[in-house]
């Protein structure tokens, strides 16, 4: 068999390094490999590059540069915002957080939660959309932080952070947002915004490197200690060649990002026109205030590692919130949350787009996809009803 | 994770589809992991007079390892005398298949239940003994899927529509 080129349709889950940002770090390992914190020359070489990045950065996010804290990556950046708020308190407290949230917040909260901290799960609307009354009823004098991501990593739903986060301000309570779905494709205004999550891979960025926007004035206990780095709110020796290759993905996002949203929305208009036509399917999540990138699709009868591993048979890489794709064999809490009922939580697909997608890796999901899920129809005992 | 021979009986599964004329059909499911398997057999009697699997077909919902046991098990089952495809383990459906992720593993039970549950039917329409081993395998697995029913009854929703006549277990 002769194996096609890849379609690549899973960049929610993690993007290729683009070329640029390759070349941006390529000599951050073995010609400018220094020390950030050494005090000579190669030293303060790597120094002025991370400098260089994190003002870049700051400059496309409308922040401060010395409001950004380098982190290893999204998960690290959300438990630092959510355990880094929670932990100043001696006395517990309580957390706010959407349903719907990435595991890095979910968990985080539970583990506070286990540990004396109370916590409020926000219900989503049919679509994932959080009520922004609902966080105001659910703000309480001992809240301590409320998180809700800035776009849903499975379903793309884009939440009303601006709404939220003005509730937040008024009450006092700093706001978190997961936006590493939504950064460098939406626009993201910091107003009301204190903390905010980045991560460099999915944006065409080297994996292991994102941030924490950490609102000047907001306090954070840190949660790595050492050496002081990031002042003193995250210690280890900087991912020198990680924060370049982060600036440089950012460089690229925000400059074509125009462009590249653009295309993706018209992929995405046009795999949801496409797959409705499919018998028995449901789009999951909303039909328009979404992230460019994402399209999520439920189908009648069929169970979503199977058409996942089927797609795969044609050289197609997506994913899917199935329990039978998880480790712990439970449907995606997104999905539920969203009340998709389980049979048709288990056979989910998310497709997404990256900057590198072209009009043939649509072409080629809208030949494989209607006949990877009738072979797969043709051998389920449920019948698609009519 | 998955060894090539899985791949290959997901690919192109041994003795898929539905059966008309079958003498039994076994049906189990497991809506938490999110697979259902329907196992028909036919039955026929050889030169010596001994009840044989002639035919074997299934129907799975299910995720890979689901569709790659259920293609399994209808080889390993299938000529064999009813006293012999008794003996059939989830283990030996594993380990045809090059071993399965352990995550997985259930899914190899749930094929072994599946030809349990069809030869159950089948002994019992036929008013034959039913062996206490067989016997007890049933009763665990009614057990589990009323539990599992109950518990998720909220969350069920409707998988579409099946149109094969119930025999026994209910559709989950």
């Amino acid at each position: 068999m002769v194996m096609n080129k890849l379609v690549y349709l899973d960049n929610s889950a993690t993007t290729p390094v683009a070329p640029e940002v390759a070349e941006a770090m390529r000599p951050f390992f073995q010609e400018r490999y220094g020390n950030a914190s050494s005090l000579h020359a190669a030293g303060r070489e790597a120094h002025r590059a991370v400098d260089a990045s994190r003002q870049l950065i700051a400059e496309h996010l409308g922040s401060r540069a010395d409001e950004l804290v380098f982190t290893s990556g999204a998960t690290e950046a959300d438990n630092l915002a959510v355990l880094g708020t929670a932990l100043r308190s001696d006395s517990g407290g309580h957390i706010i957080a959407s349903r719907i949230e990435h595991d890095a917040v979910l968990q985080a909260v539970q583990w506070l939660t286990e540990r004396g901290y109370e916590a409020t799960l926000l219900d989503v609307d049919k679509f994932g959309r959080v009520d922004p009354q609902a966080v105001r009823e659910a703000i309480r004098p001992d809240t301590l932080l409320v998180s809700v991501m800035a776009g849903n990593n499975e379903v793309g739903t884009l939440q009303p952070i601006g709404e939220i986060g003005e509730i937040c301000r008024e009450a006092g309570v700093p706001f978190h947002t997961d936006a590493v779905q939504a950064y460098g494709k939406i626009e993201l205004p910091l107003d009301g915004i204190d903390l905010l999550s980045v991560s460099a891979h999915k944006l065409h960025g080297p994996k292991g490197v994102g941030f924490l926007y950490v609102r000047n004035g907001v306090k954070l206990v840190p949660l790595l200690h050492g050496g002081g780095h990031e002042r003193g709110r995250r210690s280890g020796t900087e991912n020198v060649p990680g924060i370049v290759g982060l600036a440089e993905a950012t460089r690229l996002a925000f400059e074509e990002r125009e462009a590249v949203t653009e295309r993706m929305r018209s992929f995405r208009e046009r795999i949801i026109q496409e797959v409705s036509r499919i018998r028995g399917t449901r789009l999951n999540g909303h039909p328009i205030d979404s992230l460019p990138h994402i399209a999520n699709f439920s189908f009648e009868a069929i169970e979503g590692e199977s058409l996942i591993m089927k797609l795969d048979e044609f050289g197609i890489a997506a994913s899917t919130g199935s329990a039978c794709s998880s480790p712990n064999l439970t449907a995606s809490h997104v999905l539920v949350a969203l009340g998709v009922p389980l049979s048709m939580a288990h056979g989910s697909l998310r497709v997404s787009s990256g900057r590198q997608t072209t009009n043939e890796d649509i072409d080629a999901l809208l030949d494989a996809l209607p006949v990877a899920v009738e072979r797969l129809r043709e051998i389920s005992p449920f019948k698609v009803g009519g | 994770m998955y060894t090539e021979k899985v791949i290959e009986h997901f690919r192109e599964p041994h003795n898929r589809g539905k059966m008309e004329d079958y003498s039994a059909i076994g049906k189990v499911g497991n809506i938490v992991c999110g697979d259902v398997m329907w196992l028909y057999i036919k039955v026929e009697k050889d030169d010596a007079g001994r009840d044989i699997i002639a035919d074997i077909s299934w129907e799975t919902f299910g995720c890979t390892a689901a569709i790659a046991t259920s293609s399994m098990i209808s080889d390993l089952a299938k000529g064999k005398t009813i006293e012999e495809a008794i003996h059939v383990t989830n283990q030996d459906v594993a380990s045809e298949l090059g071993g399965l992720p352990p995550v997985k593993m259930h899914c190899s039970a749930l094929a072994a239940d599946a030809l349990n549950e069809a030869i159950y039917a089948y002994l019992t329409q036929e008013h034959r003994e039913i062996p206490e081993a067989l016997e007890k395998r049933h009763a665990r697995v009614s057990k589990e899927v009323n539990a599992l029913e109950k518990r998720y009854e909220a969350f069920l929703g409707s998988p579409g529509k099946a149109d094969v006549p119930e025999q026994g277990s209910k559709q989950p």
